[in-house]
């Protein structure tokens, strides 16, 4: 008895489970092994689309013949590259149709004409024409004939089924695409921006703790770059940063603070002096990552504010009694507490910054010095076009993002240990 | 000790009263006044001189006397002396010193021998600065957003830093921008298209998620544990790795500018997050009443539909309106799938409008309040329930 009841129990589970899981494999899980897959072939953007036989019909009436009328197909592989087998064509006419010169290849019954056209290479092109006449004699109607599209269908090799694998497009991610470069912007931007946003966010969450006027509005409006959507947010910001009419720039120069407009986006480099030091800054850089900073903090913010209230009161008394300064509370306290949440809040924000695509995208596109390895993901694929070589770039992510999590993992379960 | 203590008291509030009134400052430019000069120096001094006057004056006058006093001195120094600027901009510095002498009120030379009496003004003042200086971090986007759709070219370009709004002028003339931008570019259009696909999201994902996390949070069967952590694997992953395979695969299956290429994306990415906020929830609920249920004969469908849901209210808005905002937000897989206008949703739109360089820029940000003001509009109004999502599940992004 109870056995049939654990039974069912297990079935019901799979069946309860069964929609999201194949969805979620479907989508997510196979696209993963299908990005191998694609990571080891020479696919550009053309060749995934099918090749596809078409025919571009075109009547024309034959002079002094009304019961007479010609038919042009322009026929064509779609294809620039692939050839297409067994092509079979059909077109249907009226039923006072009569067919004056079939083709060999072709026959009519039942007023449709049916083709077998045999193989066509790739780039094939061919002109066919029939000619009919109405078998009573009557006007020929060009409009209901145009509005008849003929049917084509043949078979083709999928490019990306084929078993041709190269190890050039690794070889070109590695060695060819100033992948150093591209590596340590990216970590510049990671690194930085999850850093930022981690201190951001702490310093928020310690000022919300405390009791004023306005502080669940406060509360609010600290998550709104969080929620409000990206493409609003990274337009205004460009409108803000504009070096001919922005705001910033115009504001700066109003208060002569500056003498000519920066271009905080499209400048790549910036000479900073500090004490008779010399150093360049990358600005756009610079720049991409506070738009980072500011759109994230929040999460963060969120995160740190809800362990700092669980944090029991007891022991800001007991220091108090203790004659400890605010600062030596906040060092000797507050952070040892909230350290946990930290390293998770690093692990998380890390990972999705190392794949944000969308703000660097909106803001500079990549340009100036702000290509991370996502945005050579679109680039690759779909700037060059080189469907591989992008699906190559995506899958050094991965395995960047895999290394990173088996030593954050190591390192974090040290530390535990050694607690 | 004492002498120190009041000198650091008064440099931290004066810098404070110097960022109070700079914030002010920037906001009148933006009204179009001509103001080119923080005169940091002079603020500095009076800021200096009010915070030590408040000290020695002590008791001696009323604290409401006092502060009047202080405002009106300011003021007078600030807008007679400085430079001539309109009245409302003088109430706005005397309101500014108001608060600001109320805000020193509460210290006086007895509280200044105290131990860590100092680190405890910087603390307070740093608060007080970190509120002020996030808000307008924060907020001053979103209102140069607003009000650079109300303006129009021209005056853009002859003054930029001019942002008053004329509420005198013709509603239409006000609200042109939006006009346009529904008319000429088929904004409502993309509104329709981004509301279907929202929905649409948060109604599938609720259909898939609800039963895989009651089966997750209940029920026990081979590969429960792999299956929920695997829910936090998948979770991190991030979509750019997704983009180019899904591309390829849904051209040849003829899914890309379809709708329904997007539900399913958006389905699938969001299911994760909404299994796991959901499974957490239901263990919370007490497990007699299912017990209950099963010896009343119920089939599953029965406790989920009959118990599960109506006890989970709370926990299921949560989570559809999370997902409301993820797929309303989401850009990437729109920029990829959708190339053809006539499948648009509000983000990619907004987007295809920038890439025409000739686009004004007050239509682009009328485009981006259009976009904007529903997920703030229910993120504020629904913010409990959001909060306790966000930090249970934490938004994607």
């Amino acid at each position: 008895m109870n056995d049939t009841l654990a039974n069912t129990e297990k079935k019901t589970a799979y069946i309860l489970t069964l929609p999201a899981v194949l969805l979620v494999f479907a989508i997510i899980l196979f696209p993963i092994f299908a990005n191998v897959w694609i990571s080891f072939k020479e696919v550009e953007l053309k060749d995934i689309r099918i090749p596809e036989p078409r025919a571009k019909k075109i009547v024309k009436s034959i002079p002094d013949e009304p019961s007479k009328i010609k038919i042009l197909y322009k026929l064509r592989n779609s294809s620039l590259l692939q050839e297409i087998r067994d092509v079979s064509f059909k077109d249907n006419f009226p039923k006072n149709f009569q067919i004056e010169n079939l083709d060999s290849r072709c026959e009519y019954t039942k007023s449709s004409l049916k083709c077998e056209f045999g193989n066509w290479p790739a780039k094939y092109k061919e002109n066919f024409q029939v000619i009919f006449s109405t078998n009573d004699g009557s006007e020929i109607d060009k409009k209901t004939l145009k509005s008849i599209k003929p049917k084509l269908d043949g078979k083709s090799d999928n490019i990306l089924l084929n078993t041709n694998f190269t190890l050039k497009n690794f070889k070109k991610v590695l060695f060819e695409n100033e992948f150093l470069d591209l590596l340590l912007t990216t970590f510049y931007y990671t690194f930085f921006g999850t850093v930022g946003s981690i201190v951001f966010g702490i310093l928020t969450a310690q000022m919300v703790n405390q009791k004023f006027f306005g502080r669940t509005f406060m509360r609010s409006v600290l998550l709104f770059p969080y929620v409000a959507p990206v493409v609003a947010l990274a337009y205004t910001w460009e409108l803000l940063l504009d070096p001919n009419s922005g705001t910033l720039n115009s504001l700066l120069l109003n208060y002569q603070i500056i003498e000519t407009p920066i271009n905080l986006l499209g400048q790549k480099y910036i000479e900073i002096g500090i004490f008779g030091f010399d150093f360049k800054l990358r600005l756009a850089l610079t720049t991409v990552i506070m738009f980072e900073i500011w759109r994230y903090f929040p999460l963060a913010f969120l995160f740190i504010l809800a362990r700092l209230q669980a944090i029991p009161k007891e022991l800001y008394e007991a220091a108090d009694v203790d004659g400890a300064s605010p600062f030596q509370k906040f060092f000797k306290i507050t952070l040892p507490q909230i350290t946990a949440v930290i390293s998770i809040l690093f692990m998380i924000r890390f990972i999705w910054n190392f794949n944000k695509f969308e703000d660097v995208f909106l803001l500079t596109g990549g340009a100036s010095g702000t290509r991370t390895l996502p945005i050579n993901v679109y680039q690759q694929g779909f700037a060059i076009s080189d469907i591989g070589m992008g699906s190559a770039v995506s899958i050094v992510i991965v395995v960047l993002l895999l290394m990173f999590m088996f030593f954050y993992f190591r390192l974090l379960g040290k530390r535990v240990d050694e607690n | 000790m004492r002498i120190k203590n009041t000198i650091i008291f008064s440099l931290i509030s004066s810098f404070f009263l110097i960022f109070l009134i700079s914030i002010w400052k920037i906001l009148a430019t933006l009204q179009g006044l001509n103001i080119n000069s923080f005169n940091i120096e002079v603020l500095f001094i009076l800021g200096f001189l009010i915070s030590l006057a408040h000290l020695g004056i002590a008791n001696r006058i009323k604290s409401i006397y006092k502060s009047i006093i202080f405002s009106s001195v300011f003021v007078f120094c600030d807008g007679y002396l400085i430079q001539k600027l309109p009245i409302w901009y003088n109430v706005g510095v005397f309101l500014i010193l108001y608060f600001f002498s109320y805000k020193i009120g509460k210290y006086s030379f007895i509280g200044l021998k105290e131990e860590h009496s100092t680190q405890v003004i910087l603390f307070d003042f740093l608060t007080l600065f970190g509120i002020l200086f996030f808000s307008f971090v924060i907020l001053f986007p979103f209102y140069m957003m607003l009000v650079t759709s109300f303006k129009t070219q021209i005056a853009l370009l002859v003054n930029p830093l001019d942002f008053s709004i004329n509420f005198g002028q013709d509603i239409k003339d006000l609200f042109k921008s939006y006009f346009v931008i529904f008319k000429s570019y088929k904004f409502g259009k993309y509104i329709l298209t981004s509301t279907i696909v929202s929905v649409g999201t948060v109604i599938i994902t609720l259909l898939f998620a609800i039963p895989a996390a009651y089966a997750v949070a209940r029920l026990n069967f081979f590969g429960k544990t792999f299956l929920s952590t695997s829910i936090l694997i998948i979770y991190m992953f991030p979509a750019i790795v997704l983009v180019i395979p899904l591309y390829t695969i849904f051209s040849q299956l003829g899914l890309r500018n379809s709708i329904e290429g997007l539900l399913i994306v958006y389905t699938a990415t969001t299911l994760p997050v909404a299994i796991y906020m959901l499974q957490g929830y239901f263990k919370s609920i007490p497990k007699e009443l299912e017990e209950a249920a099963i010896l009343d004969k119920l089939s599953w469908f029965g406790i989920i539909t009959k118990i599960i849901i109506p006890l989970s209210i709370p926990a299921i808005s949560s989570v559809a309106l999370y997902v409301f905002m993820i797929a309303w937000n989401e850009f990437l897989f729109s920029l990829m799938f959708l190339d053809n206008p006539n499948s648009f949703t509000l983000s990619r739109a907004i987007q295809y409008l920038s890439g025409d360089a000739e686009t004004p820029r007050q239509y682009l940000m009328a485009g981006s309040v259009v976009v904007t003001l529903p997920v703030l509009f229910i993120f504020v109004y629904f913010e409990k329930y959001l909060v306790s999502g966000l930090t249970a599940g934490s938004v994607k992004g």
